[in-house]
């Protein structure tokens, strides 16, 4: 077997052995805790024999843990995630457009984000100890230290409601039609996660563009009478890349827990709001399902980014010949 | 590179990269303390930071005093404008937001210093064994802490309030918990450089028990990398369970705190605007201010290390 496909087999099989222990880990924090799930659901109306007692047939309480887990990944796998308690109907129904809504806002961000987070990241490497690059630096870490929340609500408060009133301050996007077609409700939510997102892979493009710009080979290059121009293009920007690409991989999967409060703020209708609904209503078989989802993204977006990185780099390409 | 290439989120330099050279003296390691904040003072954006950081603290430990009234008590209609009875008008229900604003700070800061302080302890034991134990049980403590990066924070919070209900003393737990990973990752690091170096092997020869050398010998001289992540791990925290709050998951009312004021007036910004952008506005500012403090010192720490000319 090539060595390169080795390695990237074995990245995927320490992908495959996360994605298990964390369904071990959603499983085990909802439903193999100390306490009674059933109990804390019903809270004061668990002295109701009967209605306690089909809770926990409902949640398979009745049987052996293993016994429980075994039919939970099995619904997991085969898209089969139980019931809602709080609607009653099946899980896989209640998200599957939410997971729409979520991923069009993820995909938005991701788009819009990465671009521009590159060029800042690049032009402050660029012009380093500028006042642009000062500014983008402190611009970047007042960013990203501000919670998504308060950037919201910031965005709302300049945008939306007591300072200007051009754009609306929540997403209500009816059931059945897709966000694509009320394309204004999106650019607030959008723009809060490019803001939160866009620090991060600008300032690592910048690090790493000051590395290989001092680098011996970007000095040759230009010893030799190269135009600066195809010295950036060809030489310095395909490897100050690299770092940028796990750093961007990682933000998406960031994107994927920073929309549970940025779509409540704004009210719109995906899995972030519908996970704070579930963990309100103690609905266990929602909670469960979206917090996977979202933890397997995450581990999926680490994944690729790991096997983009040993696929672009030459050093890790070559050196294993 | 290692087979499983991984970046923490966050914009930390790597570990190594923040080591000042070890040394085995009480009284260099003071001066080195000493020489890292005044190094980091250096920086106009410690002192903007610092200051923040210190007026907003200030603000919330004598606010309670100076608030013209109780947060509990009704000064006026719901919702009504500033007026000079209430600076900033008034709540929901007719509390005066001055008051709950110079009242509800504390509990933000004292909660994110609570869960920053035992995130702290978890993560640097744990990294601390893990970089001073044999590399199987190294790879099985860092693999398991990677099924926990697997989280979001607040995802993981949430999945643990789901289940075991509204309760303070969980939130700061659930909080720590999910800061340990990312901490023992850097405790980690920074252990791996000192534990071959010549002190510890001498320790280690002399038949010092492992106990002592980590806590003695391994553990002072991490110390200055610790620091800015208990820096980062704060600015982390206060925007976590602030948002927790926003989300009625944290304190729950009558109680007054920025978090819930956000959620509890947020549907009558338009007329009111003051009960939601003072509380916004206070835990930006908090955050930004430790986030800046935290960049300086770090920073500092880099140029110590180009100084003695360690890397």
């Amino acid at each position: 077997m090539p060595p390169l496909l080795k390695l990237i087999l074995r990245r995927l099989g320490l992908g495959v052995l996360t994605l298990f222990l964390v369904s071990l880990v959603v499983f085990g924090a909802t439903q193999a805790l100390p306490g009674d799930p059933a109990k804390a659901i019903l809270g004061k109306q668990s002295a109701d024999k009967a209605m306690y007692q089909a809770l926990r047939r409902q949640l398979n309480l009745d049987r052996p843990v293993y016994v429980q887990y075994e039919s939970w990944l099995k619904g997991v796998v085969t898209g089969h995630m139980g019931t809602s308690l709080a609607s009653g109907t099946t899980v896989t129904s209640l998200i599957g457009q939410k997971v729409a809504n979520s991923f069009a806002l993820v995909l938005l961000a991701a788009l819009i984000s990465i671009p521009i987070s590159l060029l800042i990241g690049s032009l402050s490497a660029l012009w380093r100890d500028s006042v642009f690059d000062l500014t983008a630096s402190v611009g970047s870490l007042a960013l990203a230290a501000l919670p998504e929340f308060v950037i919201a609500m910031l965005l709302i408060l300049l945008f939306a409601t007591a300072v200007t009133h051009v754009l609306p301050a929540v997403s209500r996007i009816p059931p059945g039609s897709t966000p694509w077609a009320q394309w204004d409700m999106l650019i607030l939510p959008v723009l809060t996660l490019v803001l939160a997102v866009a620090p991060y892979i600008s300032r690592i493009l910048r690090a790493s563009m000051i590395e290989v710009l001092e680098s011996d080979y970007v000095q040759m290059a230009r010893l030799k009478g190269m135009p600066e121009r195809t010295v950036l293009q060809r030489h310095a920007l395909p490897n100050a890349i690299i770092p940028a690409i796990q750093v961007s991989a990682l933000q998406l999967a960031w994107l994927a827990g920073g929309v549970v409060v940025v779509e409540y703020v704004f009210n719109y209708p995906g899995i972030g709001s519908a996970f704070i609904d579930a963990v309100n209503n103690r609905d266990l078989p929602v909670v469960q399902a979206i917090a996977l989802l979202i933890a397997a993204v995450y581990v999926c977006a680490n994944l690729l980014a790991d096997i983009l990185t040993i696929l672009v780099s030459p050093r890790l390409r070559t050196g294993l010949r | 590179m290692s087979a499983t290439p991984q970046i923490t989120q966050e914009l930390i330099p790597s570990a190594d990269e923040l080591l000042p050279e070890p040394q085995a003296g009480g009284g260099r390691r003071r001066r080195e303390w000493t020489d890292l904040l005044l190094g980091s003072w250096r920086f106009g954006r410690t002192k903007v930071g610092v200051i923040i950081v210190a007026a907003i603290v200030v603000l919330a430990i004598i606010g309670p005093w100076i608030a013209p009234h109780s947060p509990y008590v009704f000064v006026g209609p719901p919702y009504s404008a500033p007026s000079a009875h209430a600076l900033l008008g008034t709540d929901y229900i007719g509390h005066d937001v001055l008051s709950r604003v110079l009242c509800g700070g504390r509990t933000v800061i004292g909660l994110s210093v609570v869960a920053t302080a035992l995130a702290m302890v978890l993560g640097v034991a744990l990294g601390l064994i893990a970089g001073y134990s044999r590399p199987a049980v190294d790879d099985v403590i860092m693999r398991l802490l990677d099924v926990l990066l697997a989280f979001p924070s607040i995802v993981f919070v949430l999945l643990l309030v789901a289940l075991l209900g509204h309760s303070l003393v969980l939130i700061v737990v659930a909080v720590a918990v999910t800061h340990a990973p990312r901490i023992a990752r850097v405790a980690r690091g920074a252990t791996l450089e000192i534990v071959g170096r010549d002190f510890v092997h001498a320790s280690e020869a002399l038949g010092v028990p492992r106990r002592k050398i980590l806590l003695g010998e391994i553990l002072p001289n991490i110390t200055s990398p610790l620091l800015v992540e208990f820096g980062l791990r704060l600015t982390y925290s206060i925007g976590l369970i602030a948002a927790l709050s926003f989300l009625g998951f944290g304190l729950q009312p009558p109680s007054a705190d920025w978090g819930l004021m956000i959620q509890e007036n947020r549907v009558a910004i338009v007329v009111q605007p003051w009960a939601v952008a003072v509380p916004v506005i206070l835990i930006a500012l908090l955050t930004i201010g430790t986030n800046l403090a935290t960049d300086g010192v770090s920073r500092a720490l880099i140029g110590i290390d180009r100084d003695t000319g360690a890397k």
